[in-house]
């Protein structure tokens, strides 16, 4: 709790030292400012209504459903659907890392799981519309494909150095 | 962004139908998870707002050099350790690009960008736990080091 604390503490003087920043027009604040600016606005946009879904997932949504399609009892056709998931994540890992914990905690396999949070933040639809019309498509296409089979390797490979030691993702709401 | 508000709107709506006391614990457990991290998120937040500020120059600097290799080491470090949006990083790709940097070079500037989170490293460990936070992107780094090499071969610029 007091590391809590702190990091508000620390945020309070990050808006005074920006505010006086605008105030006396001191370049190297405004900028930070800027780009402060540009991550917040989209989080504030995205956090709220991410965390209302992630809280009526974990009520609504059955263990054994998703065991069937992520936990043990599924086909590898789970990085498919890993991947599918994290494809229609809004927010890239800044939810995605929620969500992999609300997935575990209902019996996901820890494969499935580092395959949704890396390919969280690769497989973005808006985000590789943008880079194939800046880079070319021919570029989005060989960087998209080549790692789909590098990402699952990956992933099953931590999963086996994760299985000896019976790892278990930390719980977020202990008073439930 | 719109579809995002819709669907959790018309998800409430049809949860709550169903079961007023579930949709309440299920809020309730959404707000819980989000009051403990959000401390993380503006730790991120600020951090990005820094790094961002002084990586710019630097990525010019250090991956147009000469040298492939040392272009292709540091492009994955760069972009591991830096962090910004895609309207920022594409046209800064582009701008390289035109400068002649290699593809393999800003493939793994790119990637290494997206899959490795050295900024967000604070609030990954609070969902997926220190061990697997460290490894996972141990792994992604090396994953996105393989893609680089790939599109490298793709675009004949490395030769086996």
């Amino acid at each position: 709790m007091t590391k809590a604390k702190s990091n508000y503490i620390i945020f309070g003087l990050f808006i005074g030292f920006s505010l006086v920043s605008l105030l006396i027009n001191f370049e190297f604040g405004i900028s930070i400012w800027n780009n402060f600016l540009v991550f917040a606005k989209d989080m504030i946009l995205i956090l709220p209504p991410a965390f209302v879904l992630i809280g009526l997932f974990d009520v609504w949504a059955k263990n054994e459903t998703i065991e069937k399609h992520f936990g043990k009892t599924s086909s590898p056709l789970r990085f498919i659907w890993s991947i599918l998931l994290a494809s229609t994540t809004v927010g890239g890992t800044f939810v995605a890392f929620p969500v992999a914990n609300a997935l575990f905690h209902k019996g996901a396999k820890l494969s499935s799981i580092f395959t949704y949070v890396t390919s969280a933040s690769l497989f973005m639809i808006p985000m590789t519309i943008m880079e194939a019309s800046m880079l070319g498509i021919k570029f989005s296409a060989v960087r998209l494909i080549s790692s789909i089979p590098f990402i699952i390797g990956g992933s099953i490979l931590l999963e086996k150095v994760f299985e000896k030691t019976n790892y278990k993702l930390p719980v977020l709401d202990k008073n439930s | 962004m719109i579809s995002l508000y819709i669907v959790t709107a018309v998800a409430l709506v049809v949860s709550f139908f169903f079961d007023p006391t579930k949709t309440k614990n299920g809020l309730k457990k959404g707000f819980m998870k989000f009051s403990k991290t959000l401390p993380s998120y503006l730790k991120l937040l600020m951090l990005i707002s820094l790094i961002l500020l002084v990586s710019e120059d630097l990525i010019i600097t250090y991956l147009g050099q000469e040298n492939v290799f040392l272009g292709l080491v540091s492009s994955l470090v760069l972009g591991a350790i830096t962090m910004m949006p895609g309207f920022i990083a594409y046209p800064l790709a582009r701008i390289l690009l035109n400068r002649g940097v290699p593809y393999m070079v800003i493939t793994g500037f790119v990637t290494s960008l997206m899959l490795v989170g050295f900024v967000t490293y604070p609030l990954e460990k609070q969902y997926l736990g220190k061990k697997a936070t460290i490894l996972r992107n141990l792994m992604s780094f090396t994953v996105a080091g393989l893609i680089a090499i790939v599109s490298g071969i793709v675009y004949k610029e490395v030769l086996f």
